[in-house]
């Protein structure tokens, strides 16, 4: 063990654990509560698109996806909120062609294309001092948006139409909300991968909701089952040799199973 | 039967109204006085909640003018406590009693203030009110739909309104908590808050509200608790619904008894 923290990129892969668990419990508590889990996903997918981008123009792809997902979150919750049907149709036509921009600018990119797949399936391990300065950034913003906003995110997630009768900046807050999905979104593809992302950002928050009824209790219980998953996946995959990306989704998912398990079987237990 | 004649809370004028292409609301006129109690009847798709969401300012109208406290309903709606429709609900939302009831001391310009000991009393007085104090550490998923339904009427308490509007208050909750949520609101009112009530709960609303009104595209409101032969005669739902179902006597007007 003590061998295994004296590398290099084992230090940086704990680091970034940590950071991306702060993101995901906080924003993950969110997306549950709201019910976005749908765009979220849609947002990661997309992103891909501007991976694929990045790699073709020859720029850090980090900047492609923020640019990519940060378009999607603003037209998903566009979609989301002001057309009244057929809304999970647009959204998983965007997914889609998100998707597809990248693969096919991957097709137009000469030369060896391997690090494209560490977006799609993670590749904690592979986690530079760049991105964990954007991973520390991010979190200090989401900490510090959540944090103002705190009771005003709590009341439009419980009851949009009382918050804006109480003239709460409900419009403000969502787009807000969006954009820190976005970034999220960014942080835990170089963690597990777009394709897995919707498990992380969701399972830790969903576990808490299960037996919490404070939502900032929530967040914090979601961030530190985020850490467990992480570096419990890590650990594992680290000493099996298998996908770390996978391998901390299924850590999440046995949890999320045995959870929701628990609590059908004591349905009233220990709120 | 006494007509209410003081301060004007809402004022509207030859309102039309509704959704899109599909106008619901029809040349309504409503003149809501302080200290009344309106119970507003009529069908399923008639319009009554497409009216509160007018005078809160949800929703846009076409026509006419609407007046809240003599503001339009989007700064006027500040004086208005608001207790929504109970179906709407996430139900398994993970929050206790004391945090929704909260939510009443929040307003948009206080967006950056932190509430106060002074809001924590607030919301514990209306809990008290509503006989639900003892539940405020409670996850509200765990309560029952009246028990629920009185903490979303503390919570728009909490606003210190001027005027309550309720939707369907009384909605999937037993007879019961009913008659105890119309007591309770009849107390509010004697304190002095307005009230605007929707509900199809004919019965019970005849032995509680001040004045009856009946809306299906049109509104027939005189300010009085009769129910007019006009609004019989003009065959909407409601009044029809409302004979069917042994109206005491006193609602009627009194060239309509015996009928």
């Amino acid at each position: 063990m003590t061998e295994l923290l004296s590398y290099g990129f084992m230090q940086n892969a704990l680091m970034a654990a940590v950071l991306v668990s702060l993101a995901s419990g906080i924003i993950g508590t969110l997306v549950v509560l709201k019910r976005m889990v749908f765009i979220s996903g849609g947002v990661a997918h997309t992103a891909y698109g501007g991976v694929g981008l990045a790699f073709y123009l020859g720029v850090n792809p980090i900047f492609g996806a923020v640019a990519f997902s940060l378009t999607a979150s603003f037209l998903m919750g566009y979609v989301q909120r002001k057309t009244r049907q057929r809304q999970d149709t647009l959204i998983g036509v965007m997914w889609a062609i998100g998707m597809a921009i990248g693969i096919i600018f991957a097709d137009l990119t000469p030369g060896y294309k391997a690090d494209l797949m560490s977006y799609l399936f993670g590749s904690i391990l592979a986690v530079t001092n760049t991105d964990l300065l954007l991973m520390l950034a991010v979190d200090i913003l989401v900490i510090s948006l959540v944090a103002l906003f705190y009771k005003e995110l709590q009341a439009t997630a419980f009851d949009e139409t009382f918050a804006r009768v109480r003239n709460l900046p409900v419009d403000l807050l969502y787009v807000i909300l969006v954009a820190m999905i976005g970034l999220s979104v960014v942080m835990l593809m170089r963690v597990v991968g777009l394709i897995m992302i919707i498990a992380l950002l969701t399972v830790p928050a969903a576990i808490g909701a299960m037996y919490l009824k404070n939502m900032k209790h929530i967040m914090w219980l979601a961030t530190g089952l985020s850490l467990i998953f992480t570096v419990g996946g890590l650990l594992i995959s680290y000493y099996f040799n298998l996908s770390s990306g996978a391998t901390i989704i299924l850590v999440s998912g046995a949890f999320y199973l045995g959870a929701l398990a628990l609590h059908r079987f004591c349905q009233r237990c220990p709120e | 039967m006494t007509e209410i004649k003081s301060a004007t809370q809402v004022e509207i004028k030859n309102l039309f109204g509704g959704y899109d292409n599909e106008t619901v609301l029809e040349d309504i006129n409503l003149t809501i006085h302080e200290n009344d109690f309106i119970g507003l009847i009529g069908p399923n798709g008639g319009g009554k909640t497409t009216l509160l969401k007018i005078i809160l300012g949800l929703l846009p109208y076409k026509k006419g003018s609407v007046l809240v406290m003599g503001h339009p309903p989007q700064k006027g709606r500040q004086h208005i406590g608001y207790v929504p429709q109970f179906a709407i609900f996430d139900s398994d939302f993970p929050i206790s009693v004391f945090d929704v009831v909260k939510m009443g001391r929040l307003s948009g310009k206080r967006v950056f203030q932190r509430l106060t000991n002074e809001d924590d009393a607030i919301v514990e007085e209306k809990l008290a009110w509503m006989d639900m104090l003892d539940f405020k550490n409670r996850g509200i998923r765990e309560l029952s739909g009246g028990q629920r339904q009185r903490v979303y009427i503390a919570r728009a308490l909490a606003t210190e309104p001027e005027l309550l509007l309720l939707d369907e208050p009384t909605v999937s909750v037993d007879f019961e908590t009913r008659t105890k949520i119309y007591e309770l609101l009849h107390d509010i009112n004697r304190q002095g808050v307005t009230i605007l009530m929707v509900s199809h709960d004919l019965n019970v609303i005849s032995s509680y509200v001040k004045t009856i009104g009946c809306l299906n595209r049109n509104l027939h409101y005189h300010g009085k608790k009769e129910i007019t032969e006009e609004m019989l005669k003009s065959g909407y739902n409601c009044p029809v619904e409302l004979i069917a179902h042994g109206l005491p006597h006193r609602v009627l007007a009194e060239h309509q008894e015996g009928r």
